[in-house]
């Protein structure tokens, strides 16, 4: 019961100068409790923007979008963001950071220090509770995000290319953490990207969205996501099917470019 | 004898360091190539260098180091100058220090006068050609008289005898000044001198005396000579004196000239009667005339070799006392620089840097006296601690209304003449602070005045100007409303506001506290705003999705990311104030830093306009390091987010 429906949405937005960008075009599509959706596609095409009405940052046009057959009218609790650049009060510690939900809801102290610490455990910031954000590198910051978004227990998290900013090291660490934390807690997920390894690797569900309108392009059912899972992520990517579809969804993704930028001749 | 033994050891700092320097710099690794700036770190021993040398150059310039080494060199230097000041008269009437004789130039002046107006007349279209040739015979009898004066032959003989008795006056005063007990004091003298001099007190501060009086009591330069070499000074100015006297009295006026002068004055008399109101032009020439007349009758005007004698007896004498000075001079030339002790009538004084430039060693006896709580600026000590009851705080803050409104009357005196207290006369006392509880000490004086006045300027635009701020930066109602409020006001100079605020406030805090107020709730907003337009958009999407309310986002995100705005805003404010306050407290006032400097300027009190510009900048170090420590303190983060 608990998914998230997409009917007919539509966004439009007007630039200053007056001209209208149709950022989303009739998307339809449902979510089930649990499952993993990523969403690859060139810039522009409204991967941002349904997040955003996900989040309920901002309203569509027209269409309604609903969870848990409530229909999403401004942010909230149960639909926990995690941004790109981390977005970390850098005034706070990380611990702070990660129980500023519980405390802005005025929770047991005692009890959201417990929670705090089982979390920081999750994401491996073991002992790092009273450090200040601003001394966490890139991937540290990350998992404080990730941690500070779960701990309020939301039905849906949204990632905003979490890992666009880490280098590839730390990117493949936090791909087996996501994974890990997408099996352990059940959440449903969304994580919009722009790499395609990435899509494929972490999606259960893909979809690849088109610009102007924006709008759903393919779709694919993936077992990557759950061989993740069991494998290690490096032998998955030498999977020939993995392959395949990486290069099936390169070659639509430049295909989409030409479309919009010409054809380099 | 602080002096100089400060001297001295700044010698020796200064000297060492630069040895050591040099040392260094020799031993240093040569790889540190020009542009790097490693070499410019350390140095400590360059700042020892750079301080020593501005406390020397404070020394040199103020005089101290005379003060320090040769004490009664002001003293003698203005007997000197009093020779110098009396000599003055005399020497100008001859081409000693002038290019030539008094004489000459004066009839060089008067000739070209009578030209002028002869020139003028002569074009003058208001005046007929009939006075036009009265006027020029006036001018041309005015001009000849000038050869009576100058002609050798004329000169009578007991203005030649005069002449003589001045010169012989003169040359024995040499004779007489070159013997070495000259002015030939009586034991009696000597001692009433000496009395003299202890009461008169030394050059500047040199004993400071308990109580109020002696800070107004001290002596620019002592006037009564102490030393053998002054006395001589200053018995020979005052025979100087009496001699310049005499010939000035003296009038080179033979019968010939006597007689011209009259008729062409009562020429001109009995010619301006007669003129009609009409000829004003006319009668204004004549008097004109007769002016200039007059100015030759009065110049010392001689024949060119009559005062011959008198000359060489003046320059005589003039080189007799440049000798006697001796090392004198030298003390003059090289410690007093920019300026020496000049006198002019009967009062000696400081002329040049030495006048402006307090010494070190005044300005510190004078700060050590001006801290002491018991003498202070104009009765209030600079900073000092009163205990004071708490219950005048209590009946401060208590509005005395509360009384008011309670039900029942206010006590009435009986017949008896006895007034019975009642619960509400007794609620009185209380909001009046009519009563005794313990007493707590409470700082007070000009600096904690001042300080005061910029603390609550500045939490009270504090207050107001940051929830302000963070409204305008986040909602476009309040942006707009308060915008053109704040952009108009504020751009306005503050001190441009001074007048009008303090005229309609009062000269005492509230109108400082006012313009402060107004001083800093601009940058206070400005910062604030700032802050809070600066926040990315994507920390407060995470404080909402996160379940944040608005009060808590504003609490909790936005206005700890305005934090490090906020406070260099305070910054800034407080060094705004701060300049605003000493200026304000210039225009009007009774207490504070900046009315001790006004006041202090205008009784020319060198001292304490030093030591004011010193504590404020003091004060005003103090502040910024401070709030350096609590912005290092509270936004660690700051430039890291």
């Amino acid at each position: 019961m608990s998914d998230l429906i997409s009917q007919n949405l539509n966004m439009i937005f007007k630039t200053p100068k007056g001209e209208t960008v149709h950022a989303l075009k009739d998307l339809n599509f449902t979510l089930k409790k649990g499952e993993l959706l990523t969403v690859l596609g060139p810039s522009g095409c409204g991967k941002t923007t349904l997040l955003n009405i996900t989040a309920g940052f901002i309203r569509p046009t027209s269409g309604i979008i609903t969870l848990n057959n409530k229909e999403i009218d401004g942010p909230g609790v149960e639909r926990g963001m995690v941004f790109q650049q981390g977005a970390l009060f850098e005034w706070l510690t990380v611990a702070e950071n990660v129980n500023f939900g519980l405390r802005m809801k005025k929770e047991d102290p005692i009890q959201t220090a417990k929670k705090v610490d089982e979390w920081l455990e999750i994401v491996g910031l073991r002992g790092f509770g009273n450090t200040p954000t601003y001394q966490l590198s890139g991937g540290m910051q990350q998992r404080v995000a990730l941690a500070r978004c779960l701990i309020n227990d939301p039905d849906l998290i949204l990632m905003d290319e979490p890992l666009g900013a880490l280098d590839a090291l730390t990117r493949e660490k936090m791909q087996s953490l996501v994974l890990k934390i997408w099996k352990e807690t059940g959440k449903t997920i969304i994580l919009i990207t722009h790499s395609v390894e990435e899509a494929l690797l972490l999606g259960e569900r893909l979809y690849v969205m088109a610009p102007r309108p924006g709008r759903i392009h393919k779709e694919y059912n993936l077992p990557f996501a759950t061989m993740g899972l069991k494998e290690d992520l490096r032998e998955i990517k030498k999977n020939k099917d993995f392959s395949t579809k990486r290069e099936e969804i390169l070659e639509m993704i430049w295909n989409m470019e030409e479309e919009i930028m010409g054809k380099d001749i | 004898m602080l002096t100089q033994i400060i001297t001295f050891l700044i010698f020796v700092a200064v000297i060492g360091c630069i040895l050591y320097g040099r040392k260094l710099i020799k031993t240093e690794k040569v790889d540190a190539v020009f542009g790097n700036p490693e070499r410019a770190l350390g140095g400590t021993h360059w700042v020892i260098v750079g301080s020593s040398f501005l406390l020397l150059v404070w020394l040199y310039y103020s005089w101290d180091i005379a003060k320090g080494f040769y004490p009664k060199s002001a003293n003698e230097l203005c007997q000197v100058a009093k020779v110098n000041d009396s000599l003055l008269g005399l020497k100008y009437q001859f081409p000693i220090e002038e290019r030539e004789f008094k004489s000459t130039s004066q009839i060089k002046k008067e000739n070209k006068n009578l030209n002028l107006i002869l020139n003028e007349i002569q074009n003058s279209q208001e005046i007929d050609n009939q006075q036009k040739t009265v006027l020029a015979g006036f001018i041309k009898k005015t001009n000849q008289l000038i050869p009576l004066l100058t002609n050798e032959d004329l000169i009578e003989n007991e203005t030649k005898q005069k002449i003589n008795g001045i010169t012989g006056k003169i040359n024995l005063l040499t004779e007489n000044f070159q013997k070495p007990d000259y002015p030939f004091e009586t034991e009696q003298e000597l001692n009433e001198r000496l009395k003299a001099v202890s009461e008169e007190g030394g050059w500047g501060i040199v004993k400071v005396q308990s109580g109020t009086g002696s800070i107004e009591n001290t002596m620019e330069v002592p006037l009564i000579p102490a030393t053998n070499k002054g006395l001589k000074f200053h018995a020979a100015a005052q025979q100087l004196n009496l001699i310049s006297d005499e010939f000035f009295k003296l009038r080179n006026h033979n019968p010939q000239f006597k007689n011209q002068i009259k008729k062409l004055k009562d020429d001109i008399k009995s010619y301006r009667k007669n003129l009609s109101d009409s000829e004003e032009v006319v009668s204004t020439y004549a008097k004109n005339i007769v002016k200039i007349a007059r100015r030759i009758e009065f110049a010392s005007i001689y024949p060119p070799n009559a005062l011959d004698k008198m000359q060489n007896a003046i320059i005589k004498f003039d080189n007799a006392q440049l000798k006697t000075q001796g090392g004198l001079r030298f003390i003059d030339i090289l410690l007093f620089p920019a300026g020496t002790i000049v006198a002019s009538g009967p009062s000696c004084s400081e002329q040049g840097s030495g006048r402006w430039l307090p010494k070190p060693s005044d300005t510190f006896n004078k700060f050590i006296l001006m801290s002491k709580p018991s003498v202070g600026y104009k009765d209030i000590p600079l900073l000092w601690i009163d205990m004071v009851d708490v219950s005048k705080m209590i009946g401060f803050i208590l509005p005395d209304w509360i009384a008011d409104i309670l039900p029942g009357e206010y006590p009435v005196h009986t017949k008896d003449g006895i007034v019975k207290e009642n619960f509400k006369g007794n609620v009185l006392k209380v909001v009046t602070g009519d009563f005794k509880l313990f007493k707590v000490p409470v700082p007070y004086g000009h600096i904690w005045d001042s300080f005061l006045r910029v603390f609550l300027g500045l939490v009270f635009g504090i207050i107001i100007g940051v929830p302000l701020g963070l409204f305008m930066g986040l909602n476009r109602f309040a942006k707009g409303f308060f915008d053109p409020l704040i952009e108009l006001y504020r751009p306005v100079p503050p001190l441009a506001w001074a007048p009008l605020i303090i005229s309609v406030l009062g000269i005492d805090n509230t109108g400082k506290v006012f313009l402060l107020f107004m001083v800093s709730l601009s940058i206070m907003i400005i910062s604030a705003r700032a802050g809070a337009s600066g926040t990315q958009l994507s920390k407060i999407h995470a404080a909402h999705s996160l379940g944040a309310s608005k009060r808590q986002i504003l609490r909790h995100v936005i206005f700890p990311n305005s934090l490090p705005e906020i406070l260099t805003g305070i910054r800034v404010a407080v060094g705004m104030c701060w300049g605003t306050l000493v200026a304000a407290e210039f225009l009007a006032g009774t207490t504070g830093i900046g009315f001790v400097e006004n006041v202090a300027k205008k009784y020319f009190q060198y001292e304490v306009i030093w030591i004011t510009i010193f504590i404020m900048g003091m004060l005003g170090l103090l502040f910024d390091i401070t709030l350096r420590k609590i912005i290092d303190k509270t936004i660690p983060w700051r430039g890291k987010g």
